[in-house]
């Protein structure tokens, strides 16, 4: 059975396990460091290629301030051009906030979209990550159609029964458009 | 008792969810899918095994009155050090399952096990009482996934066998069903354990 | 404002025992008798309002600062224990009648994962409410959400004795008997309170 306790080695122990425990710690905190950030970036890079059109070379990372708030962009280019921008965009659904990142091309259209992270309702709101619904804003030209719901007279028919986040996925992309004509000002301007 | 018949305890005898009722919150929390739920029981079966091990092997050095929070700590350690690995290597799951995973720490299996088999056995010993505790709850956090899953979103590991436009009976994804579901479970392994036992 | 739509979230909405299913071993063990209920309830209302302020600052003043976030886990569990164990001790010189009612369940709040899960929960996750900007609790807000919070496990646990309490008068097929009938009762009393999903 275990030692007898005394206050001298009920301290030492403690002392020592919690030592010997911190030092295991910070070496795997070290060694999967690096995994972590790389898994974390795999991620990002995933999810910008899955919204624009094909590039070569690396996504470069920019922000731009609309309206009072930062928002988080990264230019893609192929053979020196520019050809797509990816924006992360948020807006408050059912249940929490809705994250998706919104491709756009060069020209102004939604090329796609792909939700981030999202909270809502299993089975209702959560399907604005299926194709059905999603698919929608795919070659979305935000000229020509409106960003809303049928309901507010808008071109995208909402999810059955989740209006709500059907409304959010789409203020989020109409942000998007929004951020977007921002940075094509910029750009003009320089 | 062989090292065998260790692990097949955790199974049936003393499974952790249906006979002994222990770690109800992830049980409840994490089996809205097959997958999330035996991923959740995979995380558990890795902290329960290295914390068994890791406990029978200090277990004589620790005073007794400080073995609680001795143990709390080693526990901790280890689930930090899953975090760790889930982020860099599986972070789909890792974000599937949240919150859950850090608290692994207070789950009252792995504690219990510490407190009821590992500070009095062998180190072999107590990794195939981990094991078999172990695979016990990620059987039982899977056949619960599984049953929610067919009737709340109609499909089996992800294969969905309904239309693809239509729902599954929600109600059993949601947090009604979680409780359903684990009720009539446990009223069924009874039934089916009792007429082994005859 | 902003208060009031925490404190109604964290009570009905996002129940922390109906649609977060955390604590849920003290609900099902010490809900056979409405004074136990309560018992517990304040003794988890007191620890996990105690316990978040606490972790609250030991993250954005010490782990922060040094870099050491990835001992979170780790302190906050230790602050916990410690905490429920200081608790114990001054209740019992200071109120021995507080300490005789609640005495008992307080050693049993540690591996309660709804104190870790909130403490946990404030320093991970961002809220919004009501269309407002999804941002970190701040320091008030942290405390406001934590007694909202334990409150709203005081109202599902009072609720749940008192229907286990009249379930005891009648007759259940026996092998629904203890534990699965109390998870049906559980189960119903969770689809009443989606009714309040939406709500904020």
């Amino acid at each position: 059975m275990a030692i007898q306790s005394s206050f001298k080695n009920m301290v030492l122990c403690l002392f020592s396990v919690c030592l010997i425990c911190s030092a295991l710690l910070a070496v795997v905190y070290a060694v999967t460091k690096e995994p972590i950030e790389i898994a974390t970036q795999n991620k990002t890079t995933n999810s910008i290629a899955a919204v624009v059109p094909a590039f070569d070379g690396v996504p470069v990372k920019d922000s731009i301030t609309v309206s009072d708030k930062q928002y988080m962009y990264y230019v893609v280019s192929k053979d020196g051009k520019p050809v797509g921008y990816a924006i992360e965009s948020s807006a408050v659904g059912f249940s929490g906030p809705v994250n998706v990142m919104v491709g756009m091309t060069a020209e102004g259209v939604v090329y796609n979209t792909k939700v981030l992270s999202q909270s809502e309702t299993p089975g209702l709101g959560a399907k604005c990550v299926k194709p059905q619904f999603a698919d929608q804003f795919k070659e979305f030209d935000p000229a020509v159609k409106t960003l809303k719901v049928e309901k507010d007279g808008g071109d995208i028919t909402a999810i059955t029964a989740s209006t709500i986040t059907s409304r959010a996925f789409c203020v989020a992309v109409q942000t998007a458009v929004d951020v977007y004509k921002a940075i094509s000002e910029n750009v003009q301007s320089k | 008792m062989g090292k065998f018949q260790l692990i097949t305890k955790g199974l049936v005898k003393e499974n952790p969810t249906f006979v002994l009722l222990l770690g109800m919150c992830p049980t409840l929390a994490t089996t809205t899918s097959a997958i999330n739920g035996m991923s959740m029981g995979l995380a558990t079966l890795f902290v329960l095994v290295l914390s068994n091990m890791a406990i029978a092997a200090v277990a004589k050095v620790i005073p007794d009155k400080v073995r609680i929070p001795a143990y709390i700590v080693i526990i901790a350690t280890f689930v930090t050090v899953l975090q760790f690995l889930m982020q860099a290597f599986t972070p789909a799951i890792y974000e599937t399952l949240g919150l859950f995973i850090p608290l692994i720490v207070v789950n009252c299996i792995v504690l219990g096990r510490a407190e009821a088999f590992a500070n009095k056995n062998t180190v072999m010993d107590s990794a195939c009482d981990g094991l078999g505790i172990g695979l016990g709850f990620t059987m039982s956090l899977t056949i619960l996934g599984l049953v929610r899953e067919i009737l709340g979103s109609g499909s089996i590991f992800d294969w969905k066998f309904i239309p693809d436009d239509s729902d599954g009976i929600l109600a059993f994804v949601l947090a009604p069903g979680a409780f359903m579901v684990l009720a009539y479970l446990i009223v069924l392994f009874k039934k089916v354990t009792a007429k082994k036992g005859e | 404002m902003e208060y009031i739509f925490i404190i109604i979230s964290a009570i009905f909405v996002n129940n922390i025992l109906l649609s977060q299913f955390m604590g849920i071993c003290p609900f099902l063990g010490v809900s056979n008798k409405l004074s136990t209920a309560t018992g517990m309830s304040a003794a988890v209302c007191f620890v996990i309002t105690l316990s978040t302020v606490v972790t609250y600052l030991l993250q954005y003043y010490v782990l922060v600062p040094l870099g050491i976030e990835f001992m979170q886990t780790i302190s906050f569990i230790l602050v916990i224990a410690a905490l429920v164990q200081m608790v114990e001790i001054i209740l019992k010189k200071v109120s021995p009648a507080l300490y005789q009612a609640l005495g008992i369940f307080l050693p049993l709040i540690t591996t309660n994962c709804a104190v870790l899960g909130v403490a946990l929960m404030v320093v991970t996750k961002e809220f919004s409410y009501m269309g407002g900007e999804p941002h970190m609790f701040n320091l008030g807000e942290s405390t406001v959400f934590a007694f909202a919070t334990s409150l709203g496990f005081g109202l599902a646990m009072i609720l749940f004795a008192g229907l286990r309490e009249q379930l005891a008068l009648n007759s259940v097929p026996k092998p629904f008997k203890g534990i699965p009938i109390a998870l049906i009762t559980a189960s119903i009393l969770a689809m009443a309170f989606t009714g309040f999903s939406g709500l904020v």
